[in-house]
């Protein structure tokens, strides 16, 4: 079995592996290494062919592989090392990876410090348990994402679309440009779950209806898919009887919501946050187990990638630091709290050594309200929605003058 | 026989059915100098109510004496360490286990008990403190169990390939996508009739599952009838397969065994199946009402599961008859015709012993039978990677590079895999997902699907528009990019 010894593995070649690798490069670490499963650096971003990139990073409208290019332009320009076609099978806490590729085979790499940015999958039908058949023509968004823009395929002319996520209403723009109908998007929730840019871009353009407080409660067909059923829901999500419809289709797309990839994280011990799905981090992005860092959408779902390029900055930074020997115990430790309407808040702990960035969002949409960082700081919001991240930068200095052991963000009144 | 263009082929015996019936009847035969030929209506065999089964080897205990269930099923049990052994399948001898609740339901274990005791099983009974020893995720409240560590489970869809494939290596043919639409017996000789072909056959073992009745009435016997009763499965990310070790069953009700805890052969816990009478043959659909019933049944079981961690689901449906019993016989109307009819549960435990029947009601039917010098007995099972040592996985891969990309994260299932399981039959994504479960874990096929596609086209050599989950009419993508947008206008 061949053996590898680096400075920092980060596995996972999409924009979060990309940003930690050249941060953990430039912080020092000499062998840094990549370890992509994919063909090609850039991860999802390569099949992500519209517009809406970088507009906080470079202040410019990238497409996706345009966003990812820019990043892979910057790796080709340093020593860091690249796998690709090569399948992470196991992390330990020793932080040893054993991965395969056709060209080495087996690989028992050995890092001082592992970045866990493997990304996240899609919510399937199965964990929705849709009731009816189960026929061809049930895509999640993102694999129909695939089969169109990388592949080349339209899966059907006649699409059904569950959930407003991001992907879905970009899905349905492109369908449409295709010169496939999309008949309906349908949603459970009051409000669209995805980008409000987006559902004017990707819905309104074209015309396309979005029923809201609406669900799938019925799939037809034996073969293809050929009609679903869907119903209004109450408060509870169950369906209203009386206002079924049935709509005549040959393609159903999930855009259901995306679930963080810690099956390799879980196995080696890894704890989890079962809000975000994710690691449970400190302000150096570190998890429970030392030298272990994650980042992306694998520590929790971003809707931007520029926030993404942030963070795992942060995490690629201090993994560089961590192996180079240069992390030192924080002396003090600081639990984050998730307060009134703020679902989650990664990181879960920070010292107050560091400057640090939250990212949280919110349970439910408010308007004219406030952002309270433990009384430290508070940020007027005119708005704030479960699909659009917040952030928000705290100084070492803010966080001395904490008293207590806990910070609690939360939504006040204005 | 009756005028017509079709291709026409012979065969002395001809098996109407690739379910584990009919594979498991092929796999038989072909131990005999006799010519077979098995037609299979759907894409590939076990494609029926056998690719929806549970998976479980019945310990032999719940059967009525006196019934053929009873007469098939613990032998059937029996004979399967060995016949897994020889197909190289997986076959987990877990055991089961038949909880009670109640002292009624405690009596009721006790008559199991004395039941299957009396036909050889091997059966143990255990106290609450036993039980809960040895499963310490059941509901405390439940008062003992009978234990049957001769049960298990197996991979039903898997075995059944293995049943073909070793089948053909010993001289069976086999045909897919060959419904029979029509069947008479004309001048000692038995008519088949499929979209393209005709089969004229000396014998025909009818193991049709579902519509094992209609091809009977085809050749005038309308002396049985199926009735179609639909079970709704759940299945569970491999995150919580430790939750039990044995297949756990309730005391069971008078139509159906209950609902079930299952940890199948794959690894992945299942619940279910509910047992409803439906029209369609065809009904696979599943049901809110049928989830409620399935994880209430599960939940007063095993109370810590966790629907979240729900990854599938499916039904199936079981082709019980109106007799309420297996029907295994010769028809008494037309010489030459064997019903192996209405099975259900126990029918996958019964059938290596209902398969080994066969040749005995056949020789009753006049066909003299030999058995082969050369029948081998073996095949050799599929490579599965990601239960090799970290080892054996590099030794592998430096043999052949394929199995060194891996196309299915979720089950670490190589392209060297799905390659062999195309070679071995698999004409369908189903296909390859039940034979080597590539898009059977937790993303369903959202990150491999469009890579699997593509690997069907390239070696089936057929454009990737033609690619199907599970045979014609499943296309899985139906256009060329442009297709629908631009159009020749000159």
């Amino acid at each position: 079995m061949k053996q590898v010894h680096v400075d920092v593995a980060v596995i996972g070649g999409g924009p979060a592996g990309l940003a930690a690798s050249l941060a953990a490069r430039k912080e020092g670490a000499e062998r840094v290494l990549i370890i992509e499963r994919n063909t090609e650096l850039g991860g999802i971003l390569q099949q992500c062919i519209h517009h809406g990139f970088g507009l906080h990073r470079f202040k410019e409208e990238l497409t996706g592989p345009e966003y990812a290019q820019r990043f892979i332009d910057f790796i080709k320009e340093t020593d860091i090392e690249v796998m690709l076609e090569t399948m992470v099978l196991e992390v330990t806490p020793e932080r040893k990876i054993y991965a395969v590729n056709s060209e080495s085979g087996m690989l028992e790499i050995h890092a001082k410090s592992i970045v866990l940015a493997m990304g996240c999958r899609e919510r399937t039908r199965g964990a929705l348990r849709i009731p009816g058949g189960r026929p061809a023509g049930v895509y999640s968004a993102g694999t129909a994402q695939r089969y169109v823009n990388i592949d080349g395929y339209v899966p059907g002319k006649k699409a059904v679309i569950l959930g407003s996520g991001d992907i879905g209403l970009i899905m349905a723009r492109r369908f449409t440009l295709e010169g496939a109908k999309v008949e309906a998007v349908v949603e459970v929730l009051p409000y669209a779950a995805g980008l409000t840019r987006n559902v004017v871009q990707c819905l309104e353009d074209y015309d396309i209806p979005l029923y809201l407080q609406s669900t799938v409660i019925e799939i037809h067909g034996n073969k293809r898919i050929e009609a679903v059923t869907i119903a209004q829901v109450d408060e509870k999500w169950n369906p209203i009887p009386g206002t079924e419809r049935k709509i005549e289709c040959d393609t159903l797309l999930l855009s259901v919501g995306l679930v963080p990839e810690n099956e390799l994280s879980s196995q080696a011990g890894v704890a989890i946050d079962p809000i975000t799905n994710g690691p449970l981090v400190d302000d150096a992005m570190m998890t429970n187990l030392p030298g272990i860092f994650a980042c992306g959408n694998v520590l929790h779902v971003h809707d931007l990638v520029d926030n993404v390029s942030k963070e795992s900055e942060r995490a690629g930074m201090y993994a560089g630091r961590y192996a180079l020997g240069k992390s030192s115990e924080k002396a003090r430790r600081i639990k984050v709290q998730a307060g009134e309407n703020i679902r989650y808040v990664v990181p879960h702990e920070v010292s107050s050594e560091e400057p640090v960035e939250f990212f949280m969002r919110v349970q439910r949409p408010q308007d004219d309200v406030a952002l309270d960082v433990g009384g430290l700081r508070r940020i007027r919001k005119t708005s704030v929605r479960p699909s659009e991240m917040l952030d928000v930068k705290i100084t070492p200095e803010q966080l001395q003058s904490l008293e207590g052991d806990t910070l609690v963000i939360q939504i006040v009144e204005q | 026989m009756k005028v017509t263009d079709k291709q026409t082929l012979t065969a002395q015996v001809v098996i109407v059915g690739g379910g584990i019936i009919g594979t498991a009847t092929a796999r038989e035969l072909s131990r005999y100098n006799v010519d077979v030929l098995l037609l299979e209506a759907e894409a590939e065999v076990g494609w029926g109510t056998t690719k929806a089964n549970s998976g479980i080897v019945h310990g032999g205990f719940h059967e009525e004496p006196g019934t053929l269930k009873a007469k098939y099923c613990f032998p059937g049990n029996q004979m399967y360490p060995q016949l897994c052994e020889e197909l190289d399948v997986c076959f987990k001898q877990n055991g089961i286990l038949m909880v009670g609740r109640t002292p009624e339901e405690m009596e009721t274990v006790q008559e199991y008990y004395k039941r299957g005791t009396e036909r050889g099983v091997k059966l143990q009974l255990l106290s609450k403190e036993e039980l809960l020893e040895q499963e310490p995720n059941l509901d405390p409240e439940l008062a003992g169990a009978l234990y049957a560590p001769e049960g298990g489970s197996v991979m039903p869809f898997e075995l059944a390939a293995a049943l073909m494939e070793n089948a053909v290596q010993n001289g069976v043919r086999y045909e897919v996508n060959a419904k029979v639409i029509g069947a008479w017996a004309e001048g000692g000789k038995k008519y088949l009739e499929t979209a393209e072909k005709v089969i004229e056959a000396d014998y025909v073992i009818n193991a049709a599952g579902l519509f094992s009745d209609d091809l009977a009435r085809m050749f005038g016997d309308d002396y049985f009838s199926i009735r179609p009763r639909k079970g709704e499965e759940y299945i569970f990310d491999l995150s919580v397969k430790d939750m039990v070790k044995s297949t756990i069953f309730p005391v069971p009700g008078k139509i159906s065994k209950g609902i079930l805890v299952i940890p199948t052969a794959a690894g992945n816990l299942m619940m279910g199946p509910t047992g409803d009478n439906v029209d369609e043959k065809e009904d696979l659909g599943t049901s809110q009402d049928g989830f409620n019933r399935v994880f209430d049944g599960a939940k007063s079981l095993v109370p810590g599961l966790d629907p979240r961690k729900i990854i599938a689901q499916f039904a199936g449906v079981r082709a019980a008859s109106d007799r309420g019993d297996f029907i295994v016989e010769l028809s008494p109307n037309v010489p030459g015709l064997v019903h192996l009819a209405g099975i259900e549960s126990p029918g996958l435990t019964a059938a290596p012993a209902i398969a080994a029947d066969v040749p005995r009601l056949l020789r009753e039917a006049g066909l003299e039978l030999e058995e082969k010098e050369d029948f081998n007995p073996r095949r050799s099972g599929v490579i599965r990677f990601h239960t090799l040592s970290r080892e054996e996985q590099d030794k592998l891969v430096q043999e052949d590079p394929s199995f060194g990309r891996i196309i299915c994260r979720c089950e670490s299932i190589t392209e060297g895999e799905i390659v062999d399981a195309i070679h071995r039959g698999a004409r369908t994504l189903d296909g390859i997902k039940f034979r080597v479960r590539a898009g059977a874990g937790r993303c369903q096929g959202g990150f491999c699907q469009p890579f699997i596609t593509q690997i069907l086209s390239r070696e089936l050599g057929i454009p990737v528009t033609q690619v199907t989950k599970a045979g014609p009419g499943s296309e899985q993508v139906k256009y060329e990019a442009k297709e629908l947008s631009e159009q020749e206008v000159l």
